[in-house]
């Protein structure tokens, strides 16, 4: 079987199904402020304490939009390699819901900020580009909450406001692992910009799942529907299987697919139809009055590209170049801002006579285990840049073994201690006296 | 003291500023005269107890440099005001008190005014004889069952029989000028962009503009001159040199071009006000004005246009009454229960009826066909104007079709009550600036008024019109206090 | 074109306001007059047209990200029809 590993078809007798898959990813803009008013965007906050008068739609209230929010998109659509509309507009999407205090989502729907562009995943046997479709800014809604009250539904505002980017795909992944691949590629990049954290636990970016299948070999698509609002990777792939397989049973059925909008039930791992939702499903977009087109000149975009740090592509074509890392080497590196900044200032602090291999070989193995097992963030490392930069040295010229090096390491995990005075202080270099290594090892069980 | 109700606002400054009356003395005055008027039911918020306050305030410590020193006022209750319940006329608002203040009504408090209370008006500014009000109708002073017009209806009816010396309303298809037209006196929608619309409720957002509402064209450009500011916190509002309204007024408009649409001419139109027109344009003739024939060739199609553009714009603006954050709730057995009661209950029929025409033309399938079409014909309204002022500086009409109706007359025929509004509706559209004088009597001794469109933020220039044909008509309100006893 | 029950019924739903048969009826007379007149705009031919959205014809302006507004819960909730001094309280929301 030459199958490729990111394959995934689904078979009945001897029929073969493909999945079609595009998201609408939703990603919190990276601000102080809201999009359209000044209140904080901070995450945690006490309810309804970061709502403004505009956020809660009293009235005579008026949008006013935040010049960082915008920048933000521009310089995400850049790094998506997008077209940058320079004139967009902003339009009232209307239905009615408790936590959406207009009426209305200011969304941009004809006339979005930024048009099509692309982003090259990396799978398991090569590249593939997925397409983007567009990439508008509009606004979060708040939040309901359902189950502190069996009579009532409380509203928290705080939400409510905040800038969002949706940033729609091109229907073309076609498995669970793509799109996982697919949104950590595209949280990676936008971590670079600085645009949005990525942070899923805590909403910053969640995903519209929109799904279909066809027959293996069929150009046509099939009916597709959309899963809302998704927040992990982990029940993207679960919603798109149960999906994908109940769908494919319809049509082995003989029967006929709705397009519909569903919900991912978490708990029973299934989705279903979100029909309350349906009857209103006529959202009369038109222009906001309230607001004026928003245009933006060359000037404003070429001062925004110049801003635009080294991406994950460039920086990965650059390890493998300048330090001649594998491949599949520089796509661990550079998958996360903060682990290639962790990487490259190890690089820095080797100083000439570097040992590359080494260095990449302690950060993903040792380095990389203890962070695995504690659950922490690379930012969190026990071991800063510089120390293990030194203990990398160390055993590049020959002054520990690779052995002691970890007995080292372990040493450096309590008080991230200069591995040089820890080698001192406790007599451990080459041919040092077995002595000295046993009390140290003794001194570790304790 | 009836002698101070009688005089306008700019006597009432000047004997402020010398002293000759005190804040505390005017304000006084108005409260009593507003105390007699409860038939006229101009108000639906009385706030004169701080009034009184504010006014000795005032008069403690009197800064005399600003432009409204002491003087009381009244506003319409479309705008917000802190502290002091703001309804826009309408039950769903009936218990809501605003914490915050509207621009336009701050800048005249920055000024030195006191608010009196809030004014009746149309609920949410829906209607041209402010009969929509769920705070009732509003007599029109010059006669018993007359309408004042409307929609700021209580602010024309509050000027006309002098409760408050001027106020300010909301004009979004002739708000302003058709009620001053009605009740005989001076009204001014502003540029579009001109007076922020921060904190004013609003109806149509691309139409709204709030503007002054006076006895005569002077203490109209004064206010004008205090309310008309560039505000941040308004997307729309446009940062251009404002002039000096009041100190620029003028009477020269020599040499000044007058364009008169023949479009304006309309069918069944009472011969007194095709008179009116005529006397009109042989007063700016006699200033010394040139008078051009033009043609606005799409008049015909701006208030079907209106009907489409402001219903939509409201449907959406009103969603925001829901029973949730603030106002009228009635109880429901689940959330969409609740809203279907509480808008059903709490929005009056010309309210609803409009909402259902916007929700309509917005709807998938009809958009292209209404909202989009009335958007295309909208352009071509103001491509209109744009041709007429390369040839003329300004434009004069008719305010309103008719004199002033009984109450009850027009409610039950929608389309007869919007064609009210055929003649100012043009100049929403197009964003312009529209000015109504008081220019004669029909047979019936109502007041008729004439309308001055100008250019884009040429507020200056139609003020100097209308100061100058003002001198001429040396227009009389009949006003005989009948409600008073 | 004309509105029937069925069309008002549907708007009322969209529009979140409960009409009973009778306000449905009146509804339907209502909104056939003011349509008939509406339908004058047909006699415009418009394909070449630019639609006009704003009037005020200048650009977006942008305001800086500042957090300006503080914590006013009290204020946002002091109106409320039903509130717990820390959430909106709404009726049960049905799936
Ligand atoms: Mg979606
Ligand atoms: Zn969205």
């Amino acid at each position: 079987m030459s199958k490729k590993s990111t394959e995934y078809l689904i078979n009945r007798g001897d029929n073969q199904y493909e999945i079609v898959i595009g998201l609408e990813v939703h990603a919190q803009v990276l601000s102080e402020s809201k999009l359209f008013s000044t209140s904080a965007t901070k995450f945690g906050a006490e309810p309804n304490t970061q709502v403004s008068l505009v956020d809660a739609a009293f009235p005579g209230m008026l949008p006013v939009i935040n010049e960082f929010c915008v920048k933000q998109a521009i310089k995400t659509g850049i790094g998506l390699n997008a077209k940058i509309n320079k004139r967009s507009v902003f339009d009232r999407k209307n239905y009615f819901y408790a936590d959406l205090p207009q009426g209305y989502q200011i969304s941009q729907f004809k006339d979005p900020i930024v048009g099509e562009g692309k982003i090259i995943i990396d799978l398991p046997d090569g590249h593939k580009e997925v397409g983007i479709e567009r990439l508008h800014l509009e606004q979060d809604a708040g939040k309901s909450i359902h189950d502190l009250d069996p009579q009532n539904t409380f509203v928290d505002l705080n939400r409510s406001g905040v800038a969002l980017m949706e940033i729609v795909s091109k229907p073309d992944l076609r498995s669970p692992d793509e799109v996982s691949i697919y949104i950590k590629k595209l949280r990676s990049i936008m971590r670079y910009l600085g645009t949005c954290d990525g942070n899923m636990q805590e909403g910053s970016l969640r995903a519209d799942v929109n799904v279909s299948v066809r027959e293996k070999g069929s150009k046509e698509f099939g009916t597709r529907c959309e899963i809302k609002n998704v927040n992990s990777i982990k029940f993207m792939q679960m919603a798109i299987e149960y999906e994908a397989n109940r769908q494919v049973d319809l049509i082995e059925e003989g029967k006929t697919i709705d397009q519909e909008t569903r919900l991912f039930d978490t708990k029973k791992n299934e989705t279903r139809s979100m029909r309350s939702k349906e009857d209103a499903h006529d959202y009369r977009y038109f222009p906001d009055p309230d607001l004026l087109p928003l245009e933006v000149s060359d000037e404003f975009v070429n001062k925004l590209k110049s801003e635009i740090p080294e991406l994950p592509d460039d920086k990965k074509k650059r390890f493998i170049n300048e330090f001649k890392l594998s491949a599949y080497e520089a796509t661990i590196l550079v998958s996360d801002i903060e682990i290639a900044k962790y990487f490259e200032e190890v690089v820095a602090k080797m100083g000439k006579n570097k040992d590359m291999k080494l260095a990449v070989n302690w950060i993903t193995g040792e380095l990389f285990a203890v962070l695995n097992s504690k659950n922490l963030e690379i930012t969190q490392s026990p071991v800063s840049a510089k120390n293990l930069a030194i203990l990398v040295n160390l055993i590049k010229n020959g002054t520990i073994s690779g052995k002691i090096a970890k007995t080292v390491f372990e040493l450096m995990l309590k008080n991230d201690d200069d591995p040089q005075k820890i080698v001192e202080e406790k007599g451990l270099k080459q041919q040092s006296d077995p002595k000295a290594l046993e009390e140290l090892i003794m001194y570790l069980d304790q | 003291m009836s002698d101070i109700t009688k005089q306008s606002l700019t006597e009432l400054v000047e004997s402020i500023k010398n002293k000759k009356l005190s804040s505390s003395e005017v304000t006084k005055a108005f409260i009593e005269r507003s105390e007699k008027s409860k038939v006229l039911n101009a108000y639906i918020t009385e706030d004169f107890t701080s009034a009184l306050d504010k006014a000795k305030k005032f008069d403690q410590k009197p800064n005399l440099d600003l432009k409204l020193p002491g003087i009381p006022m009244a506003v319409k209750d479309l705008f917000c005001t802190k502290n002091v319940k703001t309804t826009a006329g309408s039950k769903i608002l009936n218990n809501f008190v605003p914490t915050y203040e509207s621009t336009v009504t701050e800048n005249i408090w920055n000024e030195g005014a006191i608010l009196l209370g809030k004014l009746n008006c149309d609920e949410f500014a829906m209607g041209s004889s402010n009969e929509t009000s769920f705070f009732g109708n509003v007599q029109n002073p010059i006669d018993k069952n007359l309408v004042p017009g409307g929609s700021s209806g209580g602010s024309a009816s509050a000027v006309a029989g002098q409760l408050t010396p001027i106020t300010i309303g909301t004009d979004t298809g002739g708000s302003i000028r058709q009620p001053a037209s009605f009740t005989g006196t001076v009204g001014l929608k502003p540029t579009y962009g001109s007076c922020s619309r921060y904190g004013i409720v609003a109806f149509a957002s691309s139409l709204d503009q709030a503007g002054p509402m006076a006895q005569n064209v002077k203490d109209c450009a004064l206010l004008q001159e205090v309310i008309s500011s560039f505000d941040s916190k308004d997307s729309t509002s446009i940062d251009f040199k404002r002039s000096h309204y009041s100190k620029d007024l003028t009477n020269n408009i020599k040499g000044k071009k007058i364009g008169i649409p023949k479009e304006y001419r309309v069918d069944g139109m009472p011969k007194e006000i095709e008179d009116l027109w005529q006397k009109g344009i042989e007063y700016v003739r006699d200033c010394g004005a040139e008078i051009i024939n033009i043609s606005l060739p799409h008049t015909n199609y701006a208030l079907p246009t209106y009907y489409i553009v402001a219903p939509a714009e409201a449907s959406s603006n009103l969603a925001r009454y829901d029973g949730v954050k603030y106002g009228y709730r009635a109880n429901g057995e689940n959330l969409i229960d609740m809203y279907e009661k509480t808008r059903s209950e709490g929005f009056g029929a010309e309210v609803q009826r409009r909402i259902m025409i916007g929700t309509y033309v917005l709807s998938s399938g009809y958009y292209d066909a209404y909202y989009l079409k009335a958007q295309k014909v909208r352009r071509l309204i103001k491509n209109d104007f744009d041709e007429a002022y390369e040839k003329v500086d300004a434009i004069l009409t008719p305010s309103t079709p008719s004199s002033a109706f009984k109450i009850g007359e027009k409610t039950n025929d929608p389309v007869s009550m919007y064609l009210n509004d055929i003649f100012t509706v043009p100049v929403n559209l197009a964003g312009l600036p529209g000015i109504s004088i008081p220019a004669g009597h029909d047979a019936k001794g109502y007041p008729l008024g004439l309308q001055i469109i100008g250019k884009a933020f040429d507020e200056q220039n139609i003020l100097n019109i209308a100061f100058a044909m003002e001198e001429r008509i040396n227009f009389k309100n009949k006003i005989t206090d009948w409600w008073i006893e | 074109m004309s509105i029937d029950l069925k069309t008002i019924k549907h708007i009322s739903k969209l529009s979140r306001i409960s009409v009973d048969d009778q306000r449905a009826k009146k509804l339907v007379g209502d909104l056939n007059s003011i349509f008939d007149f509406i339908e004058k705009l047909n006699e415009l031919k418009t394909e070449n047209v630019k639609p006009l959205t704003s009037i005020a014809e200048t650009t977006l302006k942008l305001r800086s990200d500042e957090v300006q507004s503080k914590n006013i819960r009290e204020q946002i909730i002091k109106n409320s029809p039903q509130d717990n001094e820390d959430y909106f309280v709404v009726p049960k929301v049905i799936e």
